[in-house]
């Protein structure tokens, strides 16, 4: 065995430390991958990214974290199983499009969502970075939301592993702000509830319990971007509705 | 658990303008020194981000500038940086931070977009 050099370990504590992370590059506007199939790329393809400083309503940072409990699992493990089928943990009134090459920086992945009234809701999201331990997403203008959310896993101070997905949001436009109190909070609370809860049973947690941390950062609504509403997927998927009904 | 790998200054460039001198990492483990540094700040007109020693960012360490940054904007200071590398001044553009964050290549530069008087 060679000695190996200060510079060499040094290399390797960063590389310990310090995951290879990836991230997208600047893109003027979202394109919709062919092989992405089974959702309406309408209201994404085209789109600019709008992130926490873009959007109208008042900024929250939301925490949802569940600890994997007896699981022998490396935070490396989770947020690779995670990355490998991510849609699987969603709940099955939504569903989550992943591109052919899955969760990589740059790709945009569809989602389509079940709405009150029947409609289907379409948006996407651009997968912003990803290293062995996190993975964020962007959303576009017209998601309900302006913002990112992070994805990672880590040991506590039990060297318990911990999933987390924090989202940093706010209402992309006035109509979504309207809903935020009695619906809109609790479906995204619901949606993140579900995935670790989801999760959590994939690493056999059958009854994990999963924390929710609210933290208004900004109360202050971006009134200069109420033109964002002009984008809103559950508009478009309305008079999308209307137009089939007269036709 | 990462350790925090932050060390961070605050100096008065010219009256009004704090300057936030970064070296190291930003990631969420530094969320208190950055906050911290940023209460010293509230009191400027102009806050000034110095990354020419950044060494590292991850997607949490922008969830923070994104903190700080509506800290500013709630406080009304003007918001600028420079130091940035290539591939960070990409990330700020594809994170849309560019928007309310003016960059600049070195502090003088800064400072003269700003409208602060710079006396080297």
């Amino acid at each position: 065995m060679g000695e190996e050099t200060g510079q060499e370990m040094s290399d390797e504590v960063e590389r310990v430390r310090r995951p290879e992370g990836q991230w997208a590059s600047p893109v003027e506007s979202l394109h919709v991958h062919e092989s992405v199939e089974g959702a309406d790329p309408t209201t994404v393809e085209g789109r600019r990214i709008s992130g926490p400083l873009q959007g109208f309503g008042r900024l929250w940072q939301k925490t949802y974290r569940v600890r994997l409990e007896g699981a022998e699992v490396t935070p490396e493990q989770v947020i690779a199983a995670w990355k490998a089928d991510y849609g699987s943990f969603w709940p099955a009134t939504s569903r989550f499009c992943a591109p052919f090459s899955g969760v990589t920086p740059g790709e945009v992945a569809l989602i389509s969502d079940r709405a009150p009234g029947g409609l289907r809701l379409s948006t996407g999201v651009l997968v912003l970075y990803a290293d062995e331990v996190s993975f964020t997403f962007l959303c576009p203008e017209g998601h309900p939301f302006a913002g990112m959310i992070t994805f990672s896993a880590q040991h506590d101070e039990d060297d318990v592993t911990v999933a987390q997905v924090q989202a940093i949001i706010r209402a992309q436009d006035p109509l979504v702000e309207l809903t935020m109190p009695f619906y809109t909070q609790r479906q995204e609370d619901k949606v993140w509830q579900h995935v670790l809860t989801a999760l959590a049973a994939h690493f056999g947690g059958a009854d994990a319990q999963v924390s929710t941390d609210a933290v208004c950062v900004d109360s202050k609504r971006q009134w200069q971007r109420f033109g964002n509403v002009r984008h809103n997927a559950g508009l478009y998927a309305l008079t999308r509705a209307f137009r089939r009904r007269r036709s | 658990m990462t350790e925090s790998t932050l060390q961070i200054g605050v100096r008065e460039s010219v009256p009004g303008v704090a300057v936030i001198d970064i070296n190291g990492d930003i990631t969420p483990t530094v969320e208190e020194s950055l906050m911290e540094a940023y209460r010293e700040c509230e009191h400027a007109r102009m806050v000034v981000l110095n990354f020419e020693r950044l060494e590292y960012l991850n997607s949490g360490g922008i969830g923070l500038l994104v903190t700080l940054l509506v800290r500013a904007q709630r406080h009304q200071q003007q918001l600028h940086a420079y130091g940035l590398s290539d591939h960070y001044r990409q990330i700020f553009e594809v994170t849309r931070l560019d928007d309310v964050i003016a960059i600049h290549d070195d502090e003088a530069g800064a400072l003269s977009a700003a409208g602060g008087d710079h006396h080297g």
